[in-house]
């Protein structure tokens, strides 16, 4: 048994690599935080299309800051013409809040339509946030459960430190580009965590069955061999999937975008991830072929 | 794993084609399809507007308690036991009595389900008594509070379907959310102004007298005219209310050339009316609407016949909108808007476009990936890639599930992970077939040996979409929805149709050279 690729020999490079990335990680997640959007802040969201070429981003701009509107964020948003203006609403019980606005907005602009309004109250935005992160925490502890209930724990160890490092890298990348965090990116992180473990999964199910085999190959080496005989999956499974995420990012739209570009990250990260960090938490525990008999007993 | 009965083939074609009859239901236009089936759009993908809608509990609650406050003074006094010091503090009601009548107080509300109701259900009584420093603190239970919500959701679930459908658009969606919430999706409305309003105001109607005297027993509040802008003092005595309203219509009054809205009372209501203005000639009439005094006529005759204008300096529009409020009746408690989605059509439709567009480009790009790769073996991987989606959509129009934008990114991102476990497959038979000779062992065992694996794999993400679905909100639900329905119609494709075509395919060319790039 002869591998083509040395993965193995670079184990503690990368760790190293990813240890240090993922302290940045958690260091921008801390001390820059994530730019949330409205449905967990709270606040409204305008996307504004105007016909007027003329119009630049700063008379937008200009238009909704004398409307007095409190934390005003005026952006660019896909197409020319296109805006999103977001802020925060002391009365959300205006009814007439979108009416009067309009009105008032009309003497400052013209040739403009709300293509979208989104108005989310602090109660809803705090139950969001709330959700996804419930979420996201059931979804680590399920893939931990179903994962210890088909594998050994250490299998398990190794493919939740495999996942917390994506997601916590994913989102740091967010963190330091200021990208917004929505309902959409709470759906690409478990879509993410799916992911993650799927490719891990591949590669432990062989390292498992190699196991078996080769009583004689150490982890250290198995886990090697294990990674050549499936690296023709990974890379085109990692294709396959980021041909189908790269059209969405480049044709899906303006609103699917932070979605997309998570997934990308994600699944960049979850393909190295299941090579250079779940298999070396194998080779750290000193899995063998004694671990499986031992579970079976 | 290569054999297949005839009837396994059979049963296969006939599964796909149902599936791939009902995705065909969503191309053709034509009313007389028996199956009308479609896979319904998302707001976002349509156009429309979501509202979800609180109801605000608090000035129930309190007026329950002063009820309730009233109820237990006359209760103790007609069994004779003193009490006093009657107050209505926040969320309960204060009262002491004697100290050697504290243990009996007790008693009785432990006891008597008059004073105090015992809910069965909840295995709980309506209220909590507690005697601290000898004051009696009644408060509502948790069930008491929950009694009232759900009652009070009733009755408002109602009043804003009414509301909703008077406005006539199309096909709304109004569904209890919680304890306490209503969820109003308004499909094609780009402009939710009207339905805000209109949602917005309780529309309690009362007509009372204006009176100068302060002091008269029901009491009196200064409340301010909406037609002349001055205050008045109007009585706290009702003479009739919304509820003994059948009618109410706007209508152009021609001797003053401006729009009114005239109702209609029901037979006690009328009684009443007439009474009223029999006794109250001359007086002055206030029109009283959520607190605010529209119009205060001066009663000049009396109106016996049940049915009366209001006027208030209205627009058509203003008119319609207030007999449409009365009509509906009043809501029972207000309802605050703690969320408010609205995509125009426009918006929805480039969404469609795109989304459609990246699935094309998503789609063409993993067919030439994987004709690339496998060849022949990519081929048929690509044929189970197409029926595969036909299933999908066929699913989606059976449940008549929700698409939405991220919905849509779902679809292509099964696009692109539906082909690996044909991938997996794919890999594990090349290895086989470096070890075996006999073409047909060596599919086989890539079969068997892969599924494992396989299974893993699709497992895991189908987790995290089910608990996207549990806890996913809005769009983003309909991205869980075609991403478990995908993996689900994947693993069907890839282990009927792919394995059947691959195994047609080798048995057929046992003995020739077959190998998988």
């Amino acid at each position: 048994m002869t591998s083509k690729y040395f993965f193995n020999k670079y184990y503690n490079l990368s760790n190293i690599i990813s240890l240090i990335l993922f302290i940045i990680s958690i260091f921008f997640l801390i001390f820059k935080g994530l730019n949330y959007g409205v449905d967990f802040k709270g606040g409204t969201l305008i996307e504004l299309r105007s016909d007027n070429t003329n119009y630049k981003t700063e008379d937008i701009r200009g238009a909704f800051n004398k409307l007095n509107l409190d934390d005003l964020s005026v952006k660019k948003f896909g197409a020319e013409g296109d805006y999103v203006i977001k802020f925060k609403r002391s009365d959300l019980n205006e009814p007439d809040f979108i009416k009067n606005l309009k009105n008032d907005l009309d003497n400052y602009l013209e040739d403009y339509n709300f293509r979208r309004v989104e108005n989310v109250g602090p109660k809803v935005s705090t139950e969001l946030l709330q959700d996804g992160v419930t979420a996201i925490a059931i979804a680590l502890a399920a893939m931990l459960i179903y994962i210890w209930f088909r594998f050994e724990w250490q299998f398990s160890i190794g493919a939740i430190i495999a996942i917390f490092h994506d997601v916590i890298i994913t989102l740091g990348i967010f963190s330091l580009l200021s990208l917004e965090i929505n309902l959409s990116i709470v759906a690409a992180v478990l879509t993410i965590v799916g992911y993650s473990m799927n490719d891990t999964v591949v590669i432990f199910d062989r390292v498992r069955e190699n196991l078996k085999k080769y009583a004689d190959i150490k982890i250290f080496d198995l886990t090697n061999l294990s990674i050549n005989e499936t690296l023709s999956r990974t890379l085109i499974t990692s294709v396959t999937t980021l041909l189908a995420l790269l059209s969405i990012f480049f044709f899906g739209g303006e609103i699917l975008k932070g979605f997309s570009f998570a997934m990308i990250l994600g699944v960049i990260l979850g393909t190295y991830s299941s090579i250079f960090i779940a298999n070396p938490v194998l080779v750290y525990f000193k899995v063998s072929q004694k671990t499986l008999i031992k579970e079976e007993n | 794993m290569l054999y297949f009965s005839r009837l396994k083939i059979i049963s296969i074609i006939v599964f796909c084609f149902s599936l791939i009859f009902f995705s065909i239901s969503n191309f053709i236009n034509n009313e007389d399809f028996f199956l009308k089936k479609k896979v319904n759009l998302g707001l976002d993908l349509q156009g429309g507007s979501y509202l979800l809608l609180e109801v605000d509990k608090n000035p129930v609650i309190n007026q329950t308690l002063q009820s309730k406050l009233t109820q237990v003074r006359n209760y103790f006094k007609k069994k004779e036991i003193k009490t006093f010091d009657y107050k209505l503090g926040k969320q309960k009601v204060l009262f002491k009595s004697d100290t050697n009548d504290q243990e009996k107080i007790l008693e009785l509300f432990k006891n008597d389900n008059e004073l105090n109701p015992y809910f069965d259900v909840y295995k709980s009584n309506q209220y909590n008594v507690d005697l601290i420093d000898n004051i009696f603190e009644l408060t509502l239970t948790k069930y008491g509070i929950i009694e009232i919500e759900q009652s009070l959701l009733d009755q408002a679930i109602e009043i804003v379907r009414k509301r909703v459908d008077e406005v006539g658009t199309n096909e709304p969606s109004i569904t209890k959310s919680g304890s306490n919430r209503i969820a109003v999706e308004l499909p094609g409305l780009d402009n939710p102004d009207r339905i805000k309003s209109l949602l917005g105001k309780t529309a309690n109607l009362t007509f009372r007298f204006v009176t100068q005297n302060t002091d008269a027993s029901f009491g009196s509040e200064k409340l301010k005219n909406l037609d002349t802008g001055e205050e008045l003092n109007v009585s706290k005595r009702i003479i009739i209310s919304g509820d003994n309203l059948i009618d109410a219509k706007p209508q152009m009054d021609n001797i003053n050339n401006e729009t009114v809205v005239s109702f209609t009372l029901d037979r006690l209501g009328a009684r009443k009316f007439g009474r009223a203005t029999k006794n109250g000639i001359g007086k002055q009439l206030a029109i009283v609407l959520d607190n605010q005094v529209i119009s205060a006529p001066v009663i000049r005759d009396i109106i016996a016949s049940g049915s009366g204008q209001i006027s208030g300096g209205f627009t058509f529009q203003s008119a319609t909108d207030l007999a449409l409020l009365l009509r509906s009746g009043a809501l029972p408690a207000p309802l605050n808007i703690i969320e408010e989605r609205t995509v125009g059509p426009d918006l929805g439709e480039d969404s469609i476009k795109a989304g459609v567009l990246s699935l094309i480009i998503g789609f063409i790009l993993v067919i030439l990936y994987m004709i690339y790769k496998y060849r022949l073996f990519g081929l048929i991987s690509n044929f189970a890639l197409i029926i595969n989606l036909f299933m999908l959509l066929g699913f989606l129009t059976i449940f008549e599930a929700t698409l939405t934008l991220p919905g849509i990114a779902g679809i292509i991102l099964t696009v692109g992970m539906a082909v690996d476990a044909n991938v997996l497959i794919f890999e594990r038979i090349k290895e086989e077939l470096k070890k075996e000779k006999n073409k047909v062992i060596a599919f086989d065992n890539g079969y068997t040996l892969s599924r494992t694996a396989i299974l893993d794999a699709n497992i895991t993400t189908i987790i995290a979409a089910l608990i996207l679905f549990v806890f996913g909100s809005g769009p983003v639900k309909g991205f869980s929805v075609t991403l478990s329905i995908g993996i689900l119609t994947t693993l069907f494709s890839v282990y009927y149709i792919a394995r059947l075509l691959t195994s047609l395919y080798v048995i057929k060319n046992k003995n020739n050279e077959v190998t998988i790039k």
